[in-house]
């Protein structure tokens, strides 16, 4: 079957900036992606080139089979795009601005009442209805941008940083619609808040200096963690030097970090080689020598670290490159 | 045509649910009037014809429809509305006559309300009506005209006093084509036949014929593929413009 979402070797150039470098993925029914990426990365490019807003250099986009070339129309019928920002009409309110867009989408009669009420309650607005959205709070004025782009309960639903500038709860409850929402949509959204990709996407795309640099779950982009599998112990300090050399010399162990805490404990973090898991090796050596241990902890990883990782190492293999030309 | 309706009513709109609709008819009757009643000579020239009414339009025009059309394109730009008006499933022929068209109503019914001046020379003495119902026409047309250059200038900037300015410039340019300040600086090089087609763009020579009660097709025609052709540059320079 099609994916909902296709994006073939997709490039722009902005005159000698190459602003997204031969990006390829797609995304299937009921599947949320997220796009992570240094700010200037090219992920909002990516997103208004797959909204049909600016045309690829190279490549192509097809939404539920519509061509972005070829039926730019009948693409974005299938979409709802939330642009960054959330731009809406400042002068109108809420039930004026869904209303011009129920008028765009088509919407008619009942099938219209209930979709604009059923938007309404989901994304909870009833309160602002009659204010004019210049004069709404941040907060309020994305939920009436993503409220404009499920109006119609697109098949295609794309979202520019949708939780930016939202606080905790907010972020919460957009989460926990986006989430609602993925079981027969095909998701799309942006994120600079690395815990957000884990809390809701099924797969996370890296993209830095335009080129797409990883494409798995969550979980595979956790697991590239130096810290993945990491050991870290609590335990008292006067004991924790002479464990430190007794950890160094397990099987498996690439580093023990050290670091001093309050009221005469330490905590000590045992990297393990990749892909290695040392847990087992080290609760051991804990038992055996009779440590007094506070705290024993299997690290998940850090997504910040494989973040800067990614997105950094391939500023530094660039450099690299133009060295050496 | 659905569309075009959406956009249509919207923009409307949103001329009413500022002061700039308010503001604007205010000004726009204030003006004819001081311009008829005391600038054209309405009652000095002891004639009962709305000539000193109709003749100082294209001035007025001239300022205060850039002042309409400024916002048509240049706001949607700066705020970044382009971007959801162009993700939805609208073309940008649609977009551009929507708009285009709720402006050039807005305009209209700022015209009509000028007519507490018809009623008034039909009180004083015996006009004929069919002339100024059609100087009525002629100047709806060429406030399409003025509308249509300013659609499409606002269309190249995110800047509204910018895209004020430039259209009045070209708007008088149009005004005075059929001038000496315009022709003389092409008169020194250019051959006949291409001062004949500068000179056949004024407005100003347009409007005049019409006002005499006559209304000729080719300038119906002048004026409405006048529009056509900067609606259809405002699409182009949407299209080339709207990512910046």
């Amino acid at each position: 079957m099609e994916h909902a979402i296709e994006v073939k070797n997709l490039s722009k150039q902005f005159g000698s900036l190459l602003a997204v470098d031969d990006v390829s993925f797609n995304v299937a029914r009921g599947e949320v992606l997220g796009f992570l990426g240094p700010n200037g990365a090219g992920k909002s490019t990516t997103m208004k080139m797959i909204a049909g807003f600016l045309e690829p250099t190279h490549g192509t986009v097809s939404l539920c089979g519509h061509d972005v070339l070829d039926d730019p129309i009948g693409l974005k019928k299938k979409l709802g795009y939330l642009p960054e920002g959330a731009p809406a009409y400042g002068e109108m309110t809420p039930t004026t601005f869904l209303n011009f867009i129920a008028d765009i989408r088509g919407l008619q009669g009942h099938h219209r009442q209930e979709r604009i009420k059923d938007v309404v309650e989901k994304i909870n607005i009833e309160g602002v209805m009659d204010q004019p959205i210049e004069t709404l709070s941040k907060g309020f004025k994305r939920r009436v941008g993503m409220a404009q782009a499920i109006l119609h309960d697109p098949e295609v639903l794309i979202m520019d940083e949708p939780t930016d500038g939202l606080d905790p709860n907010q972020k919460h409850e957009v989460r926990t619609l986006i989430k609602a929402m993925a079981k027969d949509k095909a998701i799309i959204i942006s994120t600079h808040i690395l815990e957000e990709v884990d809390a809701v996407c099924d797969r996370a795309i890296i993209i830095a200096k335009g080129k797409l640099l990883f494409n798995g779950t969550p979980a595979e982009l956790i697991s590239k963690s130096k810290f993945h599998n990491a050991v870290s112990l609590i335990m008292n300090t006067n004991q924790s030097s002479a464990a430190k050399q007794a950890l160094m010399n397990l099987p498996s162990v690439k580093a023990v970090e050290f670091e001093e805490q309050k009221s005469g404990m330490s905590q000590l973090l045992i990297i393990p080689e990749k892909g290695m898991s040392i847990v087992a090796t080290v609760s051991k050596l804990v038992y055996e020598k009779g440590w007094e241990v506070g705290q024993l902890r299997v690290e998940a990883g850090r997504v910040d670290e494989v973040f800067r990782d990614v997105t950094l190492g391939s500023a530094e293999k660039l450099t690299e490159k133009e060295h050496l030309s | 045509m659905k569309n075009i309706k959406a956009i249509f009513k919207r923009e409307l709109r949103a001329y009413f649910s500022t002061p700039v609709a308010y503001v604007f008819i205010v000004i726009f009757l204030f003006l004819t009037g001081i311009f008829t009643f005391y600038i054209g000579g309405f009652y000095e020239s002891d004639q009962a014809d709305l000539t000193p009414f109709f003749s100082f339009h294209p001035w007025l025009y001239l300022f205060l429809i850039p002042a309409i059309s400024m916002r048509l394109w240049s706001e949607e730009r700066k705020t970044g509305t382009i971007e959801l008006l162009m993700t939805l499933p609208v073309s940008l022929t649609e977009a551009v006559i929507g708009k285009f068209l709720a402006a050039w109503v807005f305009t209209a019914i700022a015209l009509a309300l000028t007519f507490p001046i018809w009623i008034t020379v039909n009180y004083l003495g015996d006009p004929d009506n069919t002339v100024i119902f059609v100087s009525y026409i002629g100047s709806l047309l060429m406030a399409g005209g003025f509308l249509a250059i300013g659609s499409c200038i606002s269309a190249l900037t995110k800047n509204q006093v910018i895209a004020f300015v430039i259209s009045v410039v070209i708007c008088f340019l149009f005004i005075l084509s059929g001038f000496p300040l315009v022709l003389d600086f092409f008169s020194g090089w250019a051959p006949q036949s291409i001062l004949d087609a500068i000179s056949s763009f004024s407005f100003l020579s347009h409007f005049n014929s019409i006002m005499k009660g006559v209304i000729d097709f080719r300038d119906i025609v002048f004026f409405t593929s006048l529009i056509g052709l900067w609606l259809y540059l405002n699409t182009l320079a949407i299209d080339s413009n709207k990512a910046r």
